[in-house]
């Protein structure tokens, strides 16, 4: 464990990406292949164990240290991060004198330690537990401490993206960083052995069900001077809709089908309404596109579809009322050869062999025509447009046809990994955009640690400020400080790490758009809520009110 | 009986003695802890300080305005009140307030700390019936390491840099720390440059008796200063500007009691933070309240509720005080607001109403120590 500690602090201790990549290559040069297979899964964010309840952690810290339990809550309010909080209140450790060498955390391997501790704990007794961590935390000091409570509870996240990862691993095994990046995919190295292969200079991959790594399209906002104007010709483009669903590859191979989220996990249980329809491609096919739910013809909304999509299990009725389609708007492999490196034009001509029908549910701009549905799988049909002006014009209907906005795409450009700018561009909708109270205030985690930067704010209705959402984003870490200290000024109640502040701040939230909610105390959800900017021209008296709000969910009566 | 000291608009009042102790207000007569702005503001008839901090107290206050001194030690007596100083091992000429009347003693510790520091006087503990103390890192997660071990850490880090031929900028308050870390470097590394907010005070420290190792002005437009070999010591106010830019390739570390966190750390991306705090840690804290023998506490800037609270389950009677001192700027705070020492005084500050750990996020007073 001691090398992944070191390599923890390292990727911790920067911020330039040079040096975190200099740190991931020289672990993965040296670290034995079963500690860096844990160490992928770990660094790569996969799914971890909780092996100990926080809940118990906080409870032994409070009874080793002597220290009331509220002040261990006090404290960790303070520093945003439990694994840290408790590595810092914990006494210094005692050296192990009486304890035979190899016995001592730090020198156990991570992958060992991750089975025979860590996993193991987790059927362990309370009592056996509690053993285990008190041994421990005599053992180690807080630096090792802060790792191995990541470790112990699940939670191990460090600074670095899945894309440095793989670079690091393709320097290492002496690849091109894509070639990683599309072997990384699916998250199986589970071994050493696996890491073994993973390493080899080439690799036969036939029949596996990996996906590609996703292109990602950047934003079309004016930032940085780019904008419509700066793309050139409008025929050098494909234009399609903006989908607001779920990005997915559908990948058939031999005789498997595969659905992949852009999270790289296997969704079949969730959808297998499309694994069945993916079954009637032809083998060795990988399409790129959007799963949504759709009923008659219309477009059941991303909260719709986000009830499928987190299942295990689906039941005949969920596949009734939420049925969903593949929408594909990229073909990646024909024939079971890789066509990323060729235009987008080809591509396109390619997939239209292979899907034929278009989807029209939202985007028929009047509506009438449902689909005809023969298949869960459509044609992601092109927008087109004689002009950037037409184009805006179309991009305009957006919100009515139930979609985010335009999807830009250079028709001579290869199908890249991850998000590289330039060729692909989502050009999406002016948010929706209401003025709002700010009510409460949570200390922030990991960079945030420590101040007051998660907002839940407010609308009036019937004299009284209610909650409508919580927003994270969109402040500068100055204005963030700022607000940090005003809601400690005006904190009216504390109930944990939440304040409740006087109202006395208004922000201009902006979001995707408005549902009608049931799970919601103010009977409406918002899609994807930020803060814009911070109206300090403005008195909580001059917000907004949750009657603007629901006028505009579409299909509301205007007052 | 009526309190010896209580808060006023114009900050602590002794009103048997008719004076103030650190005021916040321009007043009659103010007793200065310590010459760190939020504690010694400029604007009063007359001062009060220890002896040896007499030189660094008039460099921050300028002017004609009449400071006394007393040893510390030393009683006086103003109105009736016994009057003395004692030190704080704070920064240099840092003292507690003992004031006694009618057979009760109050002490106002000021700004304090336990650690060694070879620049100023070691915190001496004063007994007493009532304590007003200071709490800016009153939670258990701040304890600091010896000053063996940040010496030791800060000459590794310096020799790096200087063997990669890198500068090494440290970032400290231009009182006290700034001159602590100058004093427990071994300078034998490379040479010790300091920002000129820095060099006003390393002056009034050696004017003072002060031993410190050579330390030249970082010249204006200079170039390549020291060739990656030196040790640069700046106040944090310089991040942001250009003035780093003066020297090449450089590592930034900040020194400072919240680099105990991560998340504060990386907020700010240095490439390195020193634990290294002239505040008492959270254990010393405990120690200096348990030497005072005070059976009353009040505790002010920093984390007063939750200091209070752990008092009273523990037999005292503690509750929070809620004052205008900011303790150690968080370096959040830095560039938010000025670092002009000469800053007014009044406007941004907290109410007096206001939570008390809105100081120890150290917004007001950002970088004015």
């Amino acid at each position: 464990m001691r090398s992944f500690t070191d390599l923890f602090w390292q990727l911790d201790g920067t911020t330039r990406t040079s040096e975190k990549l200099e740190a991931l290559v020289a672990y993965f040069r040296a670290a034995p292949p079963d500690d860096a297979a844990c160490a992928i899964d770990v660094l790569s964010g996969g799914r971890q164990i909780r092996a100990v309840p926080t809940s118990l952690l906080r409870q032994w810290a409070a009874e080793v240290t002597g220290l009331p339990p509220w002040l261990v809550e006090e404290s960790y309010a303070h520093v945003g991060d439990l694994a840290e909080t408790l590595a810092l209140v914990l006494p210094e450790p005692v050296a192990p004198a009486d304890e035979a060498p190899g016995a001592h955390e730090a020198d156990v391997g991570l992958a060992r330690l991750m089975r025979t501790t860590i996993h193991s704990l987790r059927h362990e007794t309370e009592a056996r537990k509690r053993e285990v961590v008190l041994a421990t935390w005599r053992r180690l000091a807080s630096r090792e401490r802060i790792v191995w409570h990541k470790l112990l509870t699940g939670g191990c996240r460090v600074g670095v993206s899945r894309t440095l990862v793989a670079r690091a691993l393709a320097e290492v095994a002496g690849v091109e960083p894509a070639v990683m990046a599309h072997r990384l995919m699916g998250g199986d190295v589970v071994d050493g052995e696996a890491y073994r292969r993973l390493l080899a200079p080439q690799r036969h991959d036939a029949d596996d069900r990996r996906p590609y790594p996703f292109f990602l399209a950047s934003a079309l906002d004016g930032a940085e001077g780019h904008d419509v104007a700066s793309l050139g010709g409008v025929a050098d483009w494909q234009a399609e809709w903006k989908w607001d669903g779920m990005r997915a590859q559908l990948v058939r191979r031999g005789s498997d089908v595969a659905v992949w989220s852009r999270g790289e996990e296997l969704v079949n249980e969730a959808f297998p309404d499309i694994v069945a329809a993916g079954a009637t491609l032809p083998a060795g096919t990988v399409l790129d596109g959007e799963l949504l739910a759709v009923a008659g013809g219309r477009l059941l909304g991303f909260s719709m579809l986000s009830r499928r999509s987190g299942r295990r299990t689906v039941t005949r009725r969920l596949l009734e009322d939420i049925p969903c389609v593949f929408v594909a708007y990229d073909l990646l492999e024909e024939r079971g050869e890789d066509l990323r490196g060729r235009p987008l034009h080809e591509r396109r001509l390619r997939l239209e062999g292979i899907v034929p029908t278009p989807f029209a549910a939202g985007t028929d701009a009047h509506g009438a025509r449902p689909p005809q549905v023969t298949s869960a799988i459509f044609l992601s049909p092109v927008v087109s447009a004689a002009s950037w002006t037409d184009l805006g014009l179309l991009r305009a209907e957006a919100r009515r046809r139930g979609v985010e906005g335009l999807m830009l795409k250079r028709r001579a450009s290869p199908y890249g990994v991850g998000r590289t700018r330039g060729d692909w561009w989502k050009w999406k909708i002016e948010p929706l955009e209401i003025d709002a109270v700010l009510l409460y205030a949570q200390a922030g985690h990991g960079r945030r640690a420590g101040l007051h930067s998660d907002y839940t704010l407010g609308l009036w209705h019937e004299g009284r400020l209610v909650t409508v959402a919580k927003a994270y984003s969109g402040l500068a870490d100055t204005e963030i400080v700022e607000v940090d200290r005003i809601v400690r000024a005006t904190t009216l109640e504390k109930h944990g790490p939440v304040r409740i502040c006087e109202p006395t701040l208004v922000f201009q939230l902006a979001f995707e758009a408005v549902s009608a909610s049931t799970r919601h105390k103010s009977g409406v959800a918002v899609r994807f809520p930020r803060i814009v900017r911070w109206r300090r021209d403005k008195q909580p008296s001059e917000a907004g009110t949750l009657d603007d709000l629901r006028r505009m969910i579409p299909g509301s009566v205007p007052r | 009986m009526q309190d010896l000291v209580e808060v006023t608009e114009a900050g602590l009042y002794c009103r048997r003695g008719d004076f103030f102790v650190d005021p916040w207000r321009p007043v009659p007569r103010a007793v200065i802890t310590h010459a760190h702005a939020d504690h010694a503001r400029r604007g009063s008839a007359r001062y009060l300080c220890a002896s040896p901090g007499k030189l660094v107290l008039r460099s921050r206050m300028g002017g004609q305005a009449p400071i006394d001194v007393v040893r510390y030690g030393e009683t006086i007596l103003i109105n009736g009140v016994r009057v003395s100083l004692h030190p704080a091992g704070h920064v240099l000429g840092s003292a507690q307030v003992r004031l006694e009347h009618g057979g009760t003693t109050w002490v106002v510790t000021g700004d304090y700390k336990l650690e060694r520091d070879p620049t100023c006087a070691p915190f001496e503990p004063v007994r007493c019936d009532v304590l007003v103390t200071e709490s800016t890192f009153g939670l258990p997660v701040y304890r600091w390491p010896s000053s063996e071990v940040i010496a030791a850490d800060l000459d590794r880090w310096w020799r790096e840099n200087r063997d990669a031929g890198r500068t090494s900028v440290v970032l400290a308050y231009a009182l006290g720390k700034a001159q602590r870390l100058a004093a427990v470097v071994d300078p034998s590394i490379g040479p010790i440059v300091a920002h000129g907010a820095v060099m006003t005070m390393v002056e009034a420290y050696r004017a003072s008796g002060v031993r410190l190792p050579p330390i030249d002005r970082v010249p204006p437009r200079a170039r390549r200063v020291g060739g990656g070999r030196a040790l640069v010591i700046a106040p944090p106010s310089v991040l942001g500007g250009s003035w780093l830019r003066l020297f090449g390739e450089a590592s930034v570390a900040m020194a400072s009691g919240w680099m105990t966190l991560r998340g504060v750390r990386r907020r700010r991306g240095f490439a390195r933070g020193f634990v290294v705090s002239d505040h008492a840690d959270f254990p010393g804290l405990l120690a200096a309240i348990e030497a005072s023998g005070a059976r009353r506490v009040l505790v002010t800037h920093g984390f007063a509720d939750p200091l209070a609270r752990l008092l009273r389950e523990r037999g005292l009677d503690a509750a929070p005080l809620a004052t205008r001192f900011t303790g150690e700027a968080s370096p959040d705070a830095v560039g938010v607001e000025d670092d002009d020492p000469e800053a007014p005084a009044s406007g941004t500050a907290p109410s007096p109403g206001a939570d008390a750990d809105a100081a120890a996020a150290g917004i007001r007073g950002a970088a004015v120590e």
